[in-house]
C-alpha cells in the first residue's frame, strides 16, 4: 500500500516535470518527436534506478559512518557522471540493440537534474532502499508520461497556424503551463 | 572596452535564460517571489564567479581528458560551500512561520551543479581566457541569469499575490496560478515572446 501511495503522488501528484521543475532542459530539448522522447524516458528510468540504488549504498556505507555527510553533492556528482560512463560502455558491450535505442541519450543525461534531485530527494524523505528504488522508478515514469504526452502535442503543433513571435520556445512554455494546469487536477488524490 | 563587453552581454545579448534557454529549472523552479528569485541568481552567480576564476587559473594544468570531471569537483565543490552559508545564515522562519529562503529554494541549492550555464561558461569561456575576463563573464552572466530570475519572479509576485518583494500594494489575493507550477510555465512563455518580439522589432530598424 505504502508503495501505490509514493508511486501515484510521484507519477500525477508531485510529478518531477510538471510541478517540480526538474528536467526541464530534456523535456524542452527532446520532445520535438515522440519516438526520441520515448528513447530518451527509457534512457532516464535505466540510470535512476541504478543511480538511486548506488548513491544510497554510498549514503549508508560510506558518507554516513564516516561523518562526511557535507560532501553529499560533490560525491554524488561525480559517482553519476562515473555511472553513466559505466553504463554506456556496459550496454555497448551486452546489447547492441539496446545501446543503439539509448546511447545517444545517455551523455546528456549526466548534466539532468532529476537524476541527482532523485537521488537527493531520496535521501532527504528518508527512504530506505527498496522505497528508494520504488520512487526512482516512479519518478522516471512520471518523467516520461510527461515527456511523451509534450511531444504528442507539439508534433500536432507543427501543423498548427501560430504568430510569429509565439512560434518555438514561447507556445512549448504556453502548452507546458496547460499541461500543469492538467496535471494539477490530480492534486489531494492521495 | 573589451572587459565592459566581457561583464555586459550577460544581461541582454547572451542572456542564459531568455536568449539561451540554459538553467530553467531553478528559474521555473525558484521564481515563486521575486526574492527567492533574487536570492537563488545570487546564489549561482556567486558559484559561477568562482568557479570561472579557479578553471582559469587552473585549466593548464588539467589534463583534456579529464577535464569535464575536474569542472565539475570544482563546481560542487563551490555549490556546497553556497549550501552550507545558506544553510547557516538563512535557515531562519519568518515571524508568521513562514518557510524559511533556505526551505524556499530546498532542493535547487545542491541542484546549481547541474546548472548547464556553470559548467558551460567554465568549458566555453573560463578554460581559453584570462583570469580578469573569466571574472567579468562570470559576474555578467551570473548577474543575468538573476536578472532574469528576478523579472519572472517580480510578474508571478505581482500577479498571483499583488505584492513586490513582500510589499503588498493591491489588496486581495490576486490570480493565485501565477505562484504556482503552471504560473510559471505560463509567465516564462511570455516573457521569452515579448523579447522576441522587441528583437523583431530592434532588427528591423
Amino acid at each position: 500500500m505504502e508503495y501505490i501511495i509514493i508511486i501515484i503522488s510521484a507519477v500525477f501528484v508531485n510529478n518531477i516535470v510538471l510541478s517540480q521543475f526538474l528536467g526541464i532542459c530534456p523535456f524542452m530539448g527532446v520532445s520535438n518527436k515522440v519516438d526520441t522522447a520515448l528513447g530518451m524516458s527509457g534512457a532516464v528510468t535505466f540510470v535512476m534506478v541504478i543511480a538511486t540504488i548506488v548513491t544510497y549504498l554510498l549514503q549508508q556505507y560510506i558518507l554516513e559512518p564516516l561523518g562526511i555527510g557535507f560532501m553529499q553533492t560533490v560525491s554524488y556528482i561525480l559517482v553519476i557522471a562515473a555511472l553513466v560512463q559505466l553504463v554506456e560502455i556496459i550496454l555497448k558491450k551486452v546489447s547492441p540493440s539496446l545501446y543503439q535505442a539509448l546511447g545517444i541519450f545517455l551523455p546528456l543525461i549526466t548534466t539532468n537534474c532529476t537524476i541527482l534531485g532523485v537521488a537527493i530527494l531520496t535521501f532527504q524523505k528518508d527512504y530506505n532502499l527498496a522505497e528508494g528504488v520504488v520512487f526512482a522508478f516512479a519518478n522516471a515514469v512520471g518523467f516520461g508520461i510527461a515527456l511523451v504526452t509534450f511531444s504528442g502535442i507539439r508534433e500536432q503543433l507543427e501543423l498548427a497556424e501560430i504568430p510569429a513571435g509565439m512560434r518555438g520556445v514561447p507556445i512549448a512554455f504556453i502548452i507546458a503551463g496547460i499541461l500543469a494546469m492538467a496535471f494539477m487536477g490530480f492534486a489531494n488524490i492521495v | 572596452m573589451n572587459q565592459g563587453r566581457n561583464f555586459l552581454k550577460g544581461f541582454i545579448k547572451e542572456n542564459p535564460v531568455f536568449v539561451l534557454f540554459l538553467g530553467l529549472c531553478p528559474t521555473l523552479g525558484t521564481t515563486g517571489s521575486a526574492l527567492n528569485g533574487l536570492s537563488m541568481g545570487l546564489a549561482t552567480t556567486f558559484v559561477l564567479v568562482l568557479s570561472n576564476v579557479f578553471i582559469s587559473v587552473f585549466a593548464r594544468f588539467i589534463p583534456d581528458k579529464v577535464r569535464i570531471p575536474s569542472y565539475i569537483v570544482i563546481i560542487a565543490s563551490f555549490v556546497t560551500i553556497v549550501d552550507l552559508l545558506m544553510s547557516a545564515y538563512t535557515n531562519t522562519p519568518g515571524p508568521h512561520g513562514e518557510p524559511s529562503l533556505y526551505d524556499n529554494l530546498g532542493i535547487f541549492i545542491p541542484l546549481i551543479v547541474v546548472n548547464c550555464i556553470v559548467l558551460g561558461r567554465a568549458e566555453a569561456f573560463a578554460s581559453k581566457n584570462s583570469v580578469l575576463s573569466s571574472l567579468l563573464d562570470g559576474l555578467g552572466i551570473g548577474l543575468g541569469f538573476a536578472f532574469a530570475l528576478t523579472l519572472l519572479g517580480t510578474v508571478r509576485e505581482v500577479l498571483g499575490n499583488g505584492s513586490v518583494f513582500g510589499y503588498k500594494f493591491i489588496t486581495g489575493d490576486g490570480i493565485l496560478i501565477f505562484i504556482m507550477a503552471p504560473g510559471a510555465f505560463l509567465a516564462l512563455g511570455y516573457l521569452i515572446m515579448i523579447m522576441n518580439k522587441i528583437k523583431q522589432r530592434t532588427a528591423k530598424v
